[in-house]
């Protein structure tokens, strides 16, 4: 088998937006997950020799990212735990651990509805990565971030006949990934 | 006016109607075509699942402005 190899060039468009939605339902604020999927490419870039090739540079990253959300949640208990320590000894005998308990259970986090919102669009996502490249960033803007035809045009400096060729050949091919990798998973 | 359409004009009315940019005259054209189109009638039934599909859940995508700010400090830290 061919060993992967790191592009780090190419991580801010390919995975950004990957990493963002896993991180994102995790620490709920937009800042903060920046920050973390910023420190995560930084990670990477320096631990890149560590690398073996053996898993997808994905799989990779989202590794590091979170052992990064871990971090962030370790410390911002430090600094909240002082504060509410007493309260939360003082309440019961043994819950004086809860905050600690619920960032070690990452499944707990959310409901299993919100998981699997989630999965799935991360499931969108990874998709979206399958296919062609230009088809991609011309389906996300249209579909996902809403941006009118006419913008998207002048953008790419395309007809708007090109770009429903495009849109047409996305969601045929965004159609039968998901049709694989999400219903008949 | 043309009431029978063929497939990929219905197509791509129905990839213009998961975006609510198709007029009514066309929509009234496509429901026509979908009644003894077999194949097209898969076609946006698939279409319509994909959108639906995707407005069910919540993808958050990062801005132009966020990816640059990423973007610019990946690469000064690879320049170092």
């Amino acid at each position: 088998m061919d060993k992967i190899e790191l592009h780090p060039e190419t991580w801010v468009d390919r995975y950004s937006d990957y990493l963002y939605n896993y991180t994102i339902v995790r620490v709920n604020d937009h800042e903060v997950a920046q920050d973390i999927i910023s420190e995560t490419f930084l990670a990477g870039l320096k631990s890149k020799d560590n690398f073996k090739g053996e898993a997808t540079e994905r799989t990779w990253l989202i590794a590091i990212l979170k052992r990064k959300i871990i971090d962030y949640y370790r410390k911002i208990n430090s600094s909240k735990g002082k504060a509410e320590m007493r309260i939360s000894y003082n309440d019961s005998n043994n819950e004086g651990d809860w905050l600690e308990e619920k960032i070690q259970d990452d499944s707990a986090m959310n409901a299993e509805e919100s998981m699997e919102n989630e999965e799935l669009g991360l499931a969108i996502l990874q998709c979206l990565d399958s296919i062609n490249e230009k088809q991609a960033e011309i389906f996300k803007l249209k579909t996902l971030d809403g941006v009118d035809t006419e913008t998207i045009c002048n953008e790419y400096n395309i007809t708007p006949s090109n770009l429903w060729v495009i849109i047409h050949r996305a969601r045929k091919a965004m159609a039968d990934c998901l049709e694989t990798n999400w219903f008949n998973k | 006016m043309k009431l029978k359409i063929k497939c990929n004009e219905s197509n791509h009315i129905c990839d213009k109607s998961q975006y609510k940019e198709a007029s009514l005259w066309e929509k009234i054209k496509l429901n026509i075509h979908l009644l003894y189109c077999d194949f097209c009638r898969k076609y946006t039934a698939n279409n319509q699942r994909l959108t639906k599909t995707i407005k069910s859940t919540t993808i958050k995508t990062l801005c132009e402005e966020d990816k640059k700010v990423l973007k610019e400090k990946l690469l000064q830290e690879m320049k170092k």
